[in-house]
């Protein structure tokens, strides 16, 4: 616990300094509302539509992916550390795993989900 | 139980200074060495040689007004930007900046903390800021913001698995998790040396994850004006600019105490040999703006995941052989 203590006050100060350089301008700068400045930018023209409509589903693809191979990747760290121990053993075991996420990958690149059009 | 505390306050207080000063004189250098590349000077009225233009730009942003437009989220909306600036600055937490030293007959120890997973720390904490990302253009409400968020997250996240990966092969050497004991293990020699193919993987990947040129296609002007800020003004957007500042130099700090040695090196002083690494890797970063056109979206895909993923992952694999075998 101890050892985590000054990451969370890091953190709090961090927040601090952030929220102060945020709000403190707020006393010297100028204030006026005017409709048109407070809408949204689009080159200048009127907005047409709201912005939060379908996008691609190319990037739910690229999370998808992220999301199995970080884990993966988490999975090796432990086992980078742990490897002057566990000898053999821990080098077989690991690349029968790496094979078959390899074979994973390979499978996505011909399916064509790396593909970006 | 009290002393400790107000000493790592000191610590953190002194740190998170100099980092801010650090990523004002970024912006002061950037247009300086970019300006000599394109032959042109940069910044010369502001100061002699133009050297209190960081601090005219500062004064600027705090006095300009600050626009809210009236369609966005206003909780999200001002949340984003310190969810960018504060992973990047609690990123800092765990870097040894110079070995344990006497003075005053005290110890001292130049980092904030010394945790035995401190990698992982980082990688965990660098990823958050990918939801002040996110959280901006969500929140903005415009097409722009939306599209240039979107772009980035994918990007983020491709880029982000190249360098989970290249980073476990000096993870392997060193045996250890912990940046301090990962920089005593390279007292003999660095990593850089067994494992320049991680070390290249590395900064493409530490460029691509922070939206820099060529990789900045989050925030490109000539498409989407400036992507996922667009709609921030004053202070706001000032907290955007330095967490993408102070992102450049974690992933700098991170680059020279997994690849580069840390501390170490013959004759100066320990300190001097970090800063001088740190700001040899923030040229790099300069040198490539300076230098490449900015990719194209499916260019920076395949790039990052048939490229560097495959070359990284192979890395490993030799990497976890040679090791078996020379042990």
């Amino acid at each position: 616990m101890n050892e985590y203590l000054p990451v969370a006050i890091l953190m709090l100060i961090a927040g601090a300094v952030g929220a102060i350089m945020m709000f403190v301008g707020g006393l010297i700068r100028p204030k006026k509302y005017d409709k048109v400045k407070s809408s949204v930018y689009e080159c200048g023209m009127p907005e047409f539509s709201d912005a939060r409509k379908r996008y691609n589903v190319r990037f739910y693809i690229v999370a998808l992916l992220f999301v199995l191979f970080d884990v993966e990747i988490v999975f090796l760290y432990p086992w980078a550390v742990a490897f002057g121990d566990i000898g053999l053993y821990g080098l077989v075991a690991m690349f029968l795993f790496l094979i078959i996420l390899v074979i994973g990958f390979l499978y996505e690149w011909k399916k064509g989900a790396l593909e970006w059009v | 139980m009290l002393l400790p505390i107000v000493f790592t306050i000191i610590k953190i207080l002194i740190i998170v200074t100099v980092i801010l000063l650090a990523v004002a004189y970024m912006t002061y250098a950037e247009r300086k060495v970019i300006g000599a590349m394109q032959v042109r000077l940069g910044p010369t009225h502001t100061g002699p040689y133009g050297l209190l233009q960081p601090i005219a730009d500062a004064v600027k942003l705090i006095a300009k007004e600050d626009l809210t437009p009236d369609m966005v989220d206003r909780p999200v909306f001002i949340i984003a930007p310190l969810l960018t600036m504060v992973p990047a600055l609690a990123g800092f937490a765990v870097i040894p900046f110079a070995d344990n030293f006497t003075m005053f007959g005290m110890e001292i120890k130049p980092y904030i903390t010394d945790l035995n997973i401190g990698l992982l720390y980082v990688l965990a904490i660098s990823s958050v800021g990918t939801y002040g990302v996110i959280m901006s253009g969500w929140a903005s409400n415009s097409k722009y913001a939306l599209l240039g968020s979107l772009r980035s997250s994918a990007q983020v996240l491709s880029y982000e698995t190249a360098m989970g990966l290249s980073l476990v092969a000096p993870v392997l050497l060193a045996g250890s998790l912990s940046l301090r004991e990962i920089t005593l293990a390279q007292a003999g020699m660095w990593f850089v040396v067994p494992q320049i193919v991680a070390f290249v993987v590395y900064v493409i990947a530490a460029v691509a994850e922070t939206n820099r040129a060529p990789f900045d296609l989050a925030e490109a002007e000539t498409e989407i004006v400036a992507g996922f800020h667009v709609e921030y003004s004053s202070m706001k957007f000032a907290l955007f600019f330095l967490g993408e500042y102070a992102n450049m130099y974690l992933v700098s700090t991170i680059a020279t105490v997994m690849f580069l040695g840390g501390w170490n090196g013959p004759l100066l002083p320990p300190l001097v040999w970090f800063v001088i690494k740190v700001l040899f890797i923030m040229f790099i970063f300069l040198w490539l703006r300076a230098t490449l056109p900015r990719l194209r979206f499916d260019q920076l895909m395949s790039l990052g995941w048939k490229v560097l993923i495959p070359i990284a992952l192979a890395n490993l694999m030799i990497t976890a052989i040679v090791v078996h075998i020379v042990r």
